[in-house]
């Protein structure tokens, strides 16, 4: 199955989009089927009260969302709380029911009668939860946690348990120490490498992280971060990796998302986006990372204000109550993603990109950094001194 | 203020926690000063006992806590003081702010009434002077519409509103010292750069000391001017932010750095720290972080390292610095 | 993955190997660590344990037939002849009727916690576990029970179905799964959002098997130390029904019958009319406090 790599370093490891795995048997549609496709997907609370119980709004948590994700990618998923990305990873896993649109993996849709059997796409797809405490069942041994999901699709108590514990090794834990354990005895770290382990244990082809570093001490993250990439290698995967952390998302991923408010904004190549970024709320995004140099320190917000509420969001373009290049026709108009974009594309839903929109600013929008984007940090210097 | 000229003064702290089955040394001989006007950053990851050291000055520590050292705010030693002066101390002199405003604010009340209340109960004015200070009050940390904020509740508040209307209830009483327990770091990225340059500019206009504790290098890059790194329990290096920063010296200050993800190549793999902390519940012998550091000698491993001063205002605690600058130099303490 | 080593990466171990106790420990033997560092609790423990087996071995330590009369020693005082607690109404000997009726009174103070946490507790997990309109129908169920209070409850069941021993515990039963389910039913909710549960759907658990493996371990404890409070309850409810003539028929000695039978003669011999109450009260009281001593005990964040 899984062919032992060679060695670290490998280097071409080439951040092109149309990178297609090698030869894998568990797959269907062949190189140029995207793993993963997402149509137009929606999820509505219902907001219920009043003394009858009824539904008086409705949180567009995710509203009509489209995007694919390519055989061996990283995508990386980007926006603020509230934003829907969490929403999004459930849908995805079809853990919450959607409320509309169409989830298709490997060319078969999810979810139907005549597409992927459910206990297939459970197998083929799988999720690492943020938050590490209640992510692990506290009275089960951790290697039971990992065994948990090979049992369920019939392997045997014993070969469960002795692939809970080549994972273990896989992830770094030393499996006669921690296999025994139960969760309240392993760190922050720890568990969540047991969560990895637990998510790998079905085979995977696709992981969905949900924030699965976020939590983490930045030390230790940046340990999970080295694992995530050495697996994803190891074991051919695609990742969805989900994520608030602007910095993180540009180091794992070979593309991103940026959602806002239940929307894509800017999808696209993560070098491009992080270099030329289009839509006015990535650009502010991206400008309010903080610098680790004293010297760097702005004065000046990049945009003012919170994101707006979910529940009644603002008409048109939900960004332009923030935009500073709002002009009347976001106020009524909402943008789309241009149709017909490939995955290498990157593209945005603002009518500043969009020449029939009829923009004021169209082709004239000024670059988001005035300068160069900042160096790779201070990191070289550091490791030189040390 | 009194002949001396510290804000806070911290001498030799420890805290420990005693429990049944265990007593964890949470803290374990901390030493600082804060002047002044001066904003102190205290970084270190979880269980490091950054926000312990911290209470610590305010005594906000549960019963099972036991004190040891010395801790002055404005030159009155807090852990002698009786229960009254302690309320008359916390926010008045002292106050803080927390990660999650929703648990610091009562639900029940609105913005306006709360910070009222405190103005009310420390300066003794009547409800409609009060009410009339917590509209200012909110005008001045820039809440937007503060006339109408002042009727919401919490609740019915965004993240970064409720963070404001927290420091504004926190500034109520002009504090010298305001203590900061991560208060960025549940915000969202466009926000937590807003409530940053709001603190700046509030502690430069009300010329207060502050001590503000946070995991992330960014933030203390963007609102210190010194830096104290912690590691199980102690400080293992402080200095002026930009020293600190750029040429740091505790090979943990260097690991934290160096693995903090920042426009790293994405063909490599970033240079963790190996490892993770100790458990503060075992005894530690030598330098904590001997066992994660990989220029550990035998000497880390069994003799703590002593605190020296490498340069000016600096002070560290290896014994591969001390070991460069001659560690008979063993300079006192940071002027 | 079989040709796969279980050697951990260079570089990517996450150590860690000096926190980690030398052994290891799991939820229960924590439980027990604790338990036996709790010498109020481990005391009244062994109380509860002497109860029991007094009870067991009654016909062995009783010195006399509970149920044999006496005309001429009627309602003698502590330590009168051979009656080390002296006799009863009918001249029968306190000390041994204490020791049988500890069978009865037990019998009917654990069977029904034991009977309504199978029940209740099984019912509670479904609703919490399902939720929707399985959840609205077995807990609309419960409520209407709530609606009267236990001793009226289980007064009327009993006094519908008749007295008797099998009736009284039936009755009691009825009284309890509503409250266990209850329990159950809100441990479960809380269980059921965590991630842990999320994460075995989404490996492709079925109900049975995530209840099983995830749920039921994680309810268990609060169930289980509600349950070990409720048994003091039982055994005063079980008493009053007896009282009541609505429980154990005569002459099978039981303490709240005794209680009844005695109160007559309270001017007569206080001292011995009061013993079956004292008993009442030991027991429930030890079954409270260990209960107490169990909730400090597994009391473990999830």
């Amino acid at each position: 199955m899984v062919t032992k790599e060679k060695s670290a370093d490998t280097k071409a490891r080439a951040p092109s989009v149309e990178v297609v795995p090698p030869g894998d048997p568990r797959d269907r549609g062949g190189p140029a089927q995207p793993m993963f496709m997402v149509r137009d997907l929606k999820k509505h609370f219902p907001v219920r009260g009043g003394a009858l119980n009824r539904t008086v709004a409705k949180v567009l948590a995710v509203d009509g969302v489209s995007f694919e994700v390519v055989k061996g990618e990283t995508l990386g998923i980007v926006g603020e709380s509230g934003c829907g990305k969490s929403t999004l990873a459930r849908l995805l896993m079809h853990l919450i029911d959607i409320t509309d649109g169409e989830l298709i993996f490997d060319g078969e849709e999810v979810g139907v009668r005549n597409g992927i059997a459910m206990r297939d796409f459970r197998k083929a797809a799988q999720m690492v939860f943020q938050d590490s405490y209640s992510s692990l069942n506290p009275r089960l041994p951790v290697e039971d946690s990992i065994a948990y999901g090979p049992r369920v699709h019939g392997m045997s108590k014993k070969e469960a348990k002795n692939l809970a514990r080549e994972l273990l090794g896989k992830v770094g834990l030393r499996p006669e120490v921690f296999g025994p354990r139960y969760p309240h005895e392993l760190s922050g770290g720890q568990k969540q490498r047991v969560n990895i382990a637990r998510a790998l244990a079905m085979s995977p082809r696709l992981v969905i992280l949900d924030e699965a570093v976020s939590a983490l001490d930045k030390s230790v993250e940046a340990q999970v971060l080295n694992l995530l990439r050495h697996l994803k290698r190891h074991f051919n995967l695609t990742y969805v990796f989900i994520s608030h952390d602007l910095n993180v998302v540009q180091y794992i991923s070979d593309r991103v998302l940026v959602m806002y408010l239940g929307e894509v904004v800017e999808i696209g190549p993560v070098d491009e986006i992080y270099a030329k970024p289009k839509h006015p709320y990535t650009r502010a995004l991206l400008k309010s990372r903080l610098s680790m140099d004293p010297d760097e320190r702005m004065d000046e917000a990049p945009i003012t204000g919170d994101p707006p509420n979910p529940i009644n969001p603002p008409s048109g373009c939900r960004f332009h109550t923030r935009c500073q290049f709002a002009e009347t026709l976001c106020k009524t108009v909402a943008p789309k993603l241009p149709e017909g974009a490939r995955p290498s594309d990157h593209v945005t839903a603002c009518h500043m990109y969009n020449q029939t929109a009829g923009h004021s600013l169209f082709g004239k929008v000024p670059p988001a950094f005035e300068t160069p984007v900042a160096e790779p940090a201070s990191s070289a210097r550091v490791a030189a001194k040390a | 203020m009194t002949d001396n000229a510290y804000v806070a003064r911290v001498e030799n702290l420890e805290v420990k926690f005693v429990s049944r089955e265990s007593t964890t040394k949470a803290v374990n001989g901390v030493s600082f000063t804060l002047k002044e006007g001066e904003v102190l950053s205290i970084i270190g990851e979880s269980g490091s006992g950054k926000s312990v050291s911290m209470r610590a000055l305010m005594r906000l520590l549960p019963s099972k806590a036991k004190i040891g050292g010395e801790v002055e705010v404005n030159g009155k030693d807090v852990l002698k003081m009786s229960g009254r002066e302690l309320t008359r101390m916390r926010g008045k002199e002292v106050s803080m702010i927390f990660q999650e405003p929703m648990t610091a604010l009562d639900p029940v009340y609105t913005v306006g009434d709360q910070i009222a209340e405190t103005v009310m109960r420390h300066e003794g004015v009547s409800k409609e002077e009060g009410l009339k200070r917590a509209l200012e009050l909110l005008e001045f940390v820039r809440v937007p519409s503060a006339e109408r904020r002042l009727k919401a509740y919490p609740f019915e508040l965004s993240g970064g509103l409720r963070q404001r209307a927290m420091i504004a209830m926190a500034l109520s009483c002009r504090p010298s010292l305001l203590l900061a327990d991560e208060p960025t770091t549940a915000l969202d990225a466009t926000v937590q750069i807003q409530v940053l340059i709001l603190l700046r500019k509030l502690q430069k206009e009300m010329g207060m000391g502050v001590i503000f504790v946070t995991h992330d290098l960014g933030v203390a890059a963007q609102i210190a001017d010194k830096v104290a790194v912690m590691y199980a329990g102690r400080i293992v290096e402080m200095g002026p932010v930009r020293d600190l920063l750029r040429n740091p010296l505790h090979p943990y200050t260097q690991g934290m750095l160096a693995s903090t993800v920042h426009g790293q190549d994405r063909n490599t793999d970033i240079e963790a720290i190996p490892g993770s902390p100790p458990d503060m519940r075992n005894e530690i012998r030598g330098c904590a972080f001997a066992p994660r550091c990989k220029h550990a000698t035998e000497l880390c491993r069994t003799t703590e390292p002593p605190e020296t001063s490498p340069g000016e205002g600096r002070a560290v605690r290896c014994h591969l610095v001390s070991g460069m600058t001659g560690a008979e130099q063993d300079a006192p303490a940071y002027a | 993955m079989s040709n796969a080593t279980t050697s951990v990466p260079s570089g990517l171990d996450a150590g860690g190997l000096d926190q980690l106790s030398p052994d290891v420990r799991s939820y229960w033997q924590m439980v027990g660590f604790r338990l036996r560092h709790d010498p109020v609790t481990l005391f009244f423990g062994a109380v509860i344990l002497f109860v029991i087996l007094a009870a067991i071995f009654a016909p062995l330590i009783a010195p006399k037939d509970p149920t044999l009369t006496s005309m001429i020693d009627r309602l003698k005082p502590i330590g009168y002849k051979d009656y080390l607690l002296g006799t009863d109404e009918l001249g029968r000997d306190m000390t041994s009727r204490l020791i049988w009726g500890a069978r009865s009174s037990l019998l009917m103070g654990l069977m029904p916690v034991v009977f309504a946490l199978l029940i209740g507790g099984a019912l509670g997990v479904i609703a919490g576990y399902v939720g929707g309109k399985t959840n609205m129908v077995i807990m609309r169920i419960m409520d209407v029970f709530y609606a009267f209070p236990s001793i009226l409850l289980a007064v009327a069941i009993s006094g519908a179905m008749g007295g008797g021993m099998l009736n009284g515990l039936i009755s009691l039963t009825i009284v309890f799964i509503p409250p266990m389910c209850r329990i159950a039913e809100t441990a479960t909710t809380q269980v059921r959002g965590l991630d842990f549960v999320e994460a075995a759907r989404a490996t492709g658990g079925g109900t049975g098997s995530i209840i099983v493996t995830h749920i039921l371990g994680n309810v268990l404890a609060p169930v289980f130390v509600y349950a070990s409070g409720m048994v003091s309850v039982s055994i005063l409810l079980a008493s009053g029904l007896s009282f009541l003539g609505l429980g154990v028929a005569p002459p099978t000695p039981d303490w709240g019958l005794m209680l009844s039978t005695l109160r007559q003669a309270i001017y007569m011999n206080p001292i011995v009319c009061a013993l079956p109450g004292v008993a009442i009260l030991i027991t429930s009281l030890s079954f409270n406090m260990v209960s107490d001593g169990l909730r400090q005990a597994m009391d473990v964040k999830l």
